[in-house]
């Protein structure tokens, strides 16, 4: 381990190390400051960088550590994501809408880990209100995909997870709406966990579809996710959807035996559309659990293909209602002399919304009129119950499901940016969990063409514990986690721009 | 022609919650602009709702005293719309799933029939913020504090079919309310406010088109609205023109209306369930708690007050229909010991001052205590009822209690005998003319003429002698005139 630099290590590893005084916070934080200084002009990946803070950070972790009582994590560099609000830190949620917004509270997630004592490096790069799979919707400018700097990092949590393949944080939050965490997760090569709807609190996160959004943990190992949900996870009177049950230590069970374990291998997940070798990859996964004792078993979601078409009425309808409260008048973007209340409104948010947001919220508000709900909203939440319930009869047969998290590795930028459709496909194979509420987890299972691809590992509600679980024992016995690509040289990004 | 008028009230009741709906502001009304708003009062991005149970609780109160149904599992609607003290660009209530649903309150209307007014539902909601254009130029400010206050919609079915009744529904709804505790009653700080659905059609014939005129906050503004619009229907149609569906706005000082939008261009509202409030489910046990701690509602005070202080029914009506009236009255009845004098101040004087300062009991200069101090004076003959009404002046004033600006103002009444037979005698004697002609009038007229003399002694006492007995002696003295009995 000792061997290792120290951007190089996980989350566990940074522990160990602090607890061994082998480095201290402040040593850490400011190795990981350096990475960001030269790398994230070539990534992108954070629209804020907190030195001046997370060096004070560092240094009263490295006080606590000396003289009182202190958690593990105490002292661990992380990020955010930019849709979750931090107390006199600027929010964008990746908007030109709150380019200027600075919160006056914390979200429940971002106060949790400062109870603990992690640092934070910054605020990360996310598609324009988490609505997109490429990043490219940022108004902050795309992320680069550290494994190939032409590629998408995937979206929304793109600047979360591009900044973990690059090695800039050890670990950083995410929010999965329709996939968010999982396909940027798999697409740079990392771990990442969507929870169970209500198992973490939603209080203080910018809400795109409010039933659906879930935030996570994204890291480089299914242990280190395991830790950050640990500290995420809980009940918060603040979120009365959130579940008001007991929170389990998620390391505990993690190493435990797979021997006898169901594995449900969906047929839907299986057919066209899905690339080849990124199959063959996730056969080859599961053919590594297979020996490790687990069982797998053919299964079949039926309503898998009403995922895509009733996601994007939910979602979209959910959000137009939910970004109404953007309207220029308290707070965020406002249009230059407005002559009356209606240009205000029309101009602030024709100025402050990007396409996809926009074309978003023109569908949720067609989807909701009068006429038209019937036809749209309702019939989708009719398809969102037969998704749920392919699930529950699936987990009556299973413990896990596995399938591959997308069709496809990372794509160029601009292949996609024209066809929203083509575009939406990308989350076909993570949408119905956050239809169904169900936990999933992306971790990495191979290289196609050189770049990342994923299983996703599909839980009954609130087993993250057992997704932990198989994620590890896969980490154990396979090393694809352990791949990164080398950083990026400051020439290569001169030579793209000239080009 | 004759035209049958058509009326269904939605009445907006602001819940006397300490706190809002959704977050833990405080409700008090007349803070500072916006010193009463959180991040989620300021749709800050973010922030969630968390269910006020308190709210819960009085809607069910509401609805158990209207003999209501109550939504087991009842659930929160977006209803989205545009609109700068609307901070959210949505406002949160319910549609599909209401709190309360079919219910019913019976009115007594002027002629003494009993008519049963049905209550469609009454649902949950969060009221808005509140935009000020007085001290800004060219500018609008907005005022937060109010933005979540929860409010009950009681929505009525078209039963009614008069101004008259229409009033006599909303005041039984308001006596319902603050019987209840559920309401404090401040009509104008805007805690009950109406929106009357009016529309006229030939008697029996098919219902014809209906206007909304919305924010009503009287009960005067309320019934000269209906009157006004009714005119303006029947106007329009025996014109040969025709009522368009619209929303209409009314001025109570012009006693104007005007057209506020028409059907066409009303809002589509794009309702749709709110994701971030799951269903509340309501226990049945809950609801019979509720049900066995529910305060006596103006139905059955009425009833009490007309055996118990054995009021008229005009009289018991009016105490019983407003919680706190009835609640000073029965101070008053109880300290005084008489419940007729206490009624008859509280319906005459009190009201009157009330009604014509525009004041509500709750700021009356009067307390209760003091008034059944100055009814206990009368009683024991210490000060007249003119004298009375010099006390009750002084008290409203703020001078002081009954009895010291009985002392200080030497109102006391002078009931002794023989200080008063001195000074009938004095009268007699100094008006010989006036003696002569009661001595020679009818017996019938004389009773009349004797109020001349009332007056001359009352007038010699400074107004301090006790009437009844300036009136006995008075009477005694005469008549020993008439028998020829020498003074």
């Amino acid at each position: 381990m000792g061997s290792k630099d120290i951007h190089e290590k996980t989350i566990a590893e940074i522990i160990f190390a602090l607890n061994a005084r082998e480095f201290s916070s402040l040593e850490i934080t400011q190795h990981f400051l350096n990475r960001i200084k030269t790398l994230n002009s070539v990534y992108n990946c954070f629209i804020t960088i907190c030195e001046e803070s997370a060096l004070k950070q560092a240094k009263i972790a490295d006080q606590k550590r000396m003289t009182g009582e202190f958690s593990d994590f105490c002292g661990v560099p992380i990020a955010h994501k930019d849709i979750f609000c931090t107390k006199d830190l600027r929010t964008t949620c990746g908007s030109k809408m709150l380019d200027n917004f600075i919160p006056p509270y914390d979200a429940t997630v971002v106060e949790k880990f400062s109870f603990e004592g992690a640092v934070v490096l910054g605020k990360t790069n996310m598609d324009e209100f988490a609505m997109g799979s490429s990043n490219e919707t940022s108004y902050f400018g795309a992320v680069k995909n550290p494994w190939d700097i032409k590629t998408v990092p995937g979206g929304s949590s793109g600047g979360s997870a591009a900044a973990i393949a690059a090695q800039i944080t050890p670990g950083a939050t995410g929010t999965d709406t329709g996939g968010s965490i999982r396909q940027p997760a798999a697409l740079c090569g990392i771990s990442g966990l969507k929870p169970t709807y209500g198992r973490v609190s939603r209080w203080g996160m910018i809400a795109f579809a409010s039933s659906l959004d879930q935030a996570g943990p994204m890291a480089k190992t299914a242990e280190d996710c395991a830790l950050m949900l640990k500290i995420m996870a809980g009940y918060d009177a603040k979120d009365s959807t959130s579940a008001n049950i007991i929170t389990p230590d998620y390391t505990e069970k993690i190493s435990r035996s797979i021997n006898g374990l169901k594995i449900g291998v969906p047929k839907e997940y299986f057919q066209d559309g899905l690339n080849f070798e990124t199959e063959k990859s996730v056969l080859d996964a599961l053919s590594q659990l297979e020996k490790q004792g687990a069982i797998l078993v053919p299964i079949s979601l039926p309503h898998s293909h009403l995922a895509v078409p009733a996601y994007y009425v939910i979602a979209p309808a959910e959000a137009s209602s939910n970004l109404s409260r953007f309207d220029g008048v308290r707070y965020g973007h406002r249009c230059e002399n407005p002559k009356d209340l209606n240009d205000m409104y029309t101009r602030s948010r024709a100025e402050g919304f990007g396409d996809e947001v926009k074309r978003r919220i023109l569908v949720g508000t067609y989807c909701l009129s009068a006429g038209y709900y019937d036809a749209y909203y309702r019939k989708a939440q009719q398809a969102r119950r037969l998704i749920k319930q392919d699930f529950v009869s699936a987990f009556n047969e299973v413990d896990v499901i596995i399938g591959p998290t997308c069709p496809n590795p990372a794509f160029e930028f601009g292949a996609k940016k024209n066809d929203p459709v083509e575009m939406y496909l990308e989350d076909i194979f993570t949408i119905a969990t956050n239809l169904a509420g169900l936990p999933g987890m992306s971790i990495p299972c191979g290289l196609v063409d050189k770049k990342p691809v994923g299983i996703q590992i599909i839980g009954n509600y609130f087993r993250e514990a057992l997704i932990l679980n198989v994620a590890h024992q896969y980490q154990t016995i396979t090393d694809w986690h352990q791949n990164y690509p080398k950083d990026e040289k400051i020439e290569s990004i001169r030579k793209m721009r000239l080009e | 022609m004759e035209w049958e008028i058509v009326i269904g009230l939605e009445v907006h009741v602001q819940l006397a919650t300490k706190s809002k709906i959704f977050s833990g502001s405080s409700t008090t009304f007349g803070s500072k602009p916006n010193t009463q708003a959180s991040a989620l009062d300021l749709g800050m991005p973010g922030t969630l709702p968390t269910p006020n149970e308190e709210a819960f609780r009085q809607a069910i109160m509401f609805g158990l005293a209207i003999n209501a149904d109550i939504e087991k599992c009842s659930i929160f609607e977006r209803k989205n719309y545009f609109y700068p003290d609307l901070p959210k660009g949505y406002q949160t209530t319910q549609l599909e799933k209401p709190i309360v649903r079919s219910g019913n309150i019976v009115i007594e209307l002027s002629d003494g029939t009993r008519k049963s007014i049905r209550i469609h539902h009454a649902h949950l909601e969060e009221d808005a913020g509140k935009s000020l254009h007085e001290e800004f130029q060219e500018m609008t400010g907005i005022d937060f504090n109010r933005a979540g206050t929860p409010l009950i919609e009681i929505v009525s079915e078209p039963d009614l079919s008069s101004a008259e009744e229409a009033t006599l529904f909303a005041k039984k709804l308001y006596g319902i309310v603050t019987s209840l505790g559920i309401c404090d009653g401040e009509m104008a700080q805007g805690s009950m406010r109406f929106d009357v659905n009016v529309s006229i059609r030939k008697p029996g014939g098919t219902l014809g088109t209906r206007t909304e005129t919305k924010n009503l906050n009287s009960f005067r503004f309320m019934e000269d609205a209906i009157d006004i619009e009714v005119q303006r229907q029947i106007d329009l149609i025996e014109d040969g023109k025709k009522v368009v569906q619209e929303t209409r706005l009314f001025n109570g000082e012009t006693k104007k209306s005007k057209s506020l939008r028409s059907k066409e261009e009303a809002n589509d509202y794009r309702y749709f369930p709110c994701p971030d409030l799951l269903p509340v489910i309501i226990e049945d046990e809950y609801i019979e708690e509720i049900r066995r701690t529910l305060p006596e509602l103006p139905e059955a005070k009425l009833k009490r007050f007309k055996e118990q202080y054995s009021l008229s029914n005009y009289d018991a009506n009016i105490l019983s229909s407003d919680q706190l009236l009835g609640q000073y009255f029965e101070v008053v009845a109880k300290k005084s010991g008489d419940a007729k004098i206490a009624a008859n101040w509280i319906l005459g004087e009190l009201l009157a001052r009330l009604n014509s300062t525009g004041l509500t009991i709750t700021l009356c200069p009067i307390k209760s205590e003091d008034l059944a101090e100055m009814i206990c004076r009368i009683l024991d003959n210490t000060i007249s009822g003119k004298m009375a009404k010099e006390v009750f002046d002084g008290m409203w004033k703020g001078d002081g209690n009954a009895d010291s600006i009985i002392s200080s103002r030497g109102l006391k009444q002078v009931s002794d005998s023989s200080v008063i037979e001195s000074l009938v005698i004095h009268i007699i004697k100094i008006n010989p003319n006036q003696v002569d002609d009661y001595l020679k009038a009818e017996e019938a007229k004389r009773s009349k003429m004797l109020g001349y003399f009332v007056g001359q002694v009352m007038k010699a006492s400074k107004g301090q002698a006790n009437p009844k007995q300036v009136n006995k002696i008075l009477r005694g003295q005469l008549n020993k005139l008439i028998n020829n009995i020498e003074l």
